[in-house]
C-alpha cells in the first residue's frame, strides 16, 4: 500500500507541474485517437471480436427481445422503429443530445425511458437494471461501426462546458483530474494496467472486473471512486455532461458496443 | 430468466466431428464477496451442465464457485444420427434451464 501511494505521488509530481488548462484554450485531445480496445490484451480483444463468445451479446439478445415485446398499451419499440420508419441504425452515435420537447440533455438510457413514458405509457426503467442495460446495449449495437458525432452547439454548449469542467477538475483524496491520466499520461502504466485515453465508445460494455455488462455511468463511478472522490449518481447531470464531453472528445471513433473491457 | 446462446450446426454428415458452443447468463456468485452494505452476498452457482444427443450423454461438467460469471463451454461430438441435442444447466437449488437444438444428419 505504501509503495502504491508513493507511486501515485510520483505520478502526481510529474503530471501536476502543468497549470490546469484554462477554459479558454481548446480542450486537450489525445492524438492519435485510440479506442479503449487498443489498450487491451490480445485475449480480451479476441473476446470482443467474437460475436458468439462476447458475453455482452447475452444482453443484446435480451434487448432485441424486449425491443419487440409489446407494452401494456399494446405498442412495442419495433412498432415505431423499423428499418424504413424511424430507423435506429446509427442513431446512438449522436447521443447525448438535446431533447427538443423538454430542452434537457438526454443520453441513450434517458431517451429509452422518455420513449417508454411518452409513447408506451410505461414507467421508466431503473438505471443499471438488466432491462435498461439490455435495451440500451441493443440500440447502441445497431450503431456498431458508426463514427461518433455529437452536437455541442446551442443548448448543448453549457452542458459541454460543464462536462469539460468536470473532466479537468482535480478531485478526491488523490487530487487527480480525469485529464491528468487520460490526456497527459495515456499509454503509461498505472498499477498493472495501461492507462487508456478514456473513451466511452464501447459502452455499455462487458467489464471482466464486473463480470457483467455495465453503463458508462457505472464506469465513471469507478473512476471517481478510484481517485477516492464521491461518485455521482447514475444519470446525474454531472455524468450526463461528462458523457457529452467524452463523446465530442471521441468524435470519429466508431461505436463498439458491446465492448469488452478489463 | 436466463439468456442462453447456442452455436451448433443444423446439419452434418454422418461421422463428422461437430463443434458445439453454449453460453448462459448467470452471476456464478461465489458466496465469498460482500455487497455495498458490507453483508455477504449469498452463494448462487450453477452446479451441473449436461448435454444429451439423441438421448445419450455426450458431455457433462460439474461447476465450482471459482468459475466466472456467464460460463461458456465449447466441445465436440461426432454426428451419428438425426436427433435432438439437449443442453441442461442445473443450479444449487435444483432450478434448471434447458434448450434443445435439432441436428439433421445427411
Amino acid at each position: 500500500m505504501k509503495a502504491g501511494l508513493a507511486f501515485l505521488s510520483a505520478l502526481c509530481l510529474s503530471a501536476c507541474g502543468d497549470d490546469a488548462a484554462s477554459t479558454q484554450s481548446p480542450p486537450a485531445q489525445p492524438q492519435p485517437l485510440l479506442s479503449g480496445y487498443e489498450f487491451l490484451q490480445p485475449q480480451t480483444r479476441a473476446l470482443q471480436d467474437d460475436n458468439f463468445a462476447n458475453p455482452g451479446f447475452l444482453w443484446i439478445d435480451r434487448g432485441e427481445a424486449l425491443f419487440s415485446t409489446a407494452a401494456a398499451s399494446g405498442e412495442a419499440c419495433s412498432d415505431c422503429h423499423t428499418d424504413t420508419s424511424l430507423p435506429l441504425a446509427g442513431a446512438a452515435a449522436h447521443y447525448p443530445k438535446i431533447d427538443a420537447e423538454s430542452g434537457d440533455l438526454v443520453n441513450l438510457e434517458a431517451r429509452i425511458n422518455l420513449c417508454r413514458m411518452r409513447y408506451q405509457d410505461e414507467a421508466p426503467l431503473e438505471y443499471e437494471s438488466d432491462e435498461l442495460l439490455s435495451l440500451t446495449a441493443y440500440v447502441a449495437y445497431l450503431s456498431r461501426g458508426t463514427p461518433v458525432s455529437v452536437d455541442i452547439e446551442g443548448a448543448a454548449a453549457d452542458w459541454y462546458a460543464r462536462g469539460r469542467d468536470y473532466f479537468e477538475t482535480r478531485r478526491g483524496q488523490f487530487n487527480l483530474s480525469c485529464t491528468q491520466c487520460h490526456d497527459d499520461n495515456w499509454g503509461k502504466k498505472l498499477r498493472g494496467d495501461t492507462i487508456s485515453q478514456g473513451h466511452g465508445t464501447g459502452f455499455p460494455a462487458y467489464r471482466l472486473e464486473w463480470q457483467s455488462l455495465g453503463s458508462l455511468h457505472r464506469r465513471l463511478r469507478d473512476c471517481d471512486a478510484g481517485v477516492r472522490a464521491e461518485p455521482r449518481m447514475f444519470g446525474s447531470d454531472d455524468y450526463l455532461a461528462v458523457e457529452l464531453y467524452l463523446a465530442k472528445r471521441a468524435e470519429g471513433l466508431e461505436i463498439e458496443t458491446p465492448g469488452v473491457r478489463r | 430468466m436466463a439468456t442462453i446462446r447456442i452455436a451448433a450446426p443444423d446439419t452434418a454428415s454422418a461421422g463428422e466431428v461437430i463443434e458445439l458452443k453454449v453460453l448462459i447468463q448467470h452471476p456464478m456468485e461465489t458466496g465469498y464477496r460482500s455487497g455495498p452494505d458490507g453483508k455477504r452476498i449469498e452463494r448462487d452457482i450453477i452446479e451441473k451442465f449436461e448435454v444429451t444427443y439423441d438421448g445419450e450423454t455426450v458431455f457433462e461438467a460439474d461447476l465450482q464457485p471459482g468459475i466466472a460469471a456467464n460460463p461458456i463451454f465449447t466441445f465436440y461430438t461426432r454426428a451419428t444420427t438425426s436427433g435432438p441435442i439437449v443442453f441442461k444447466w442445473t443450479d444449487q437449488d435444483g432450478e434448471s434451464w434447458s434448450e434443445t437444438h435439432d441436428l439433421t444428419v445427411e
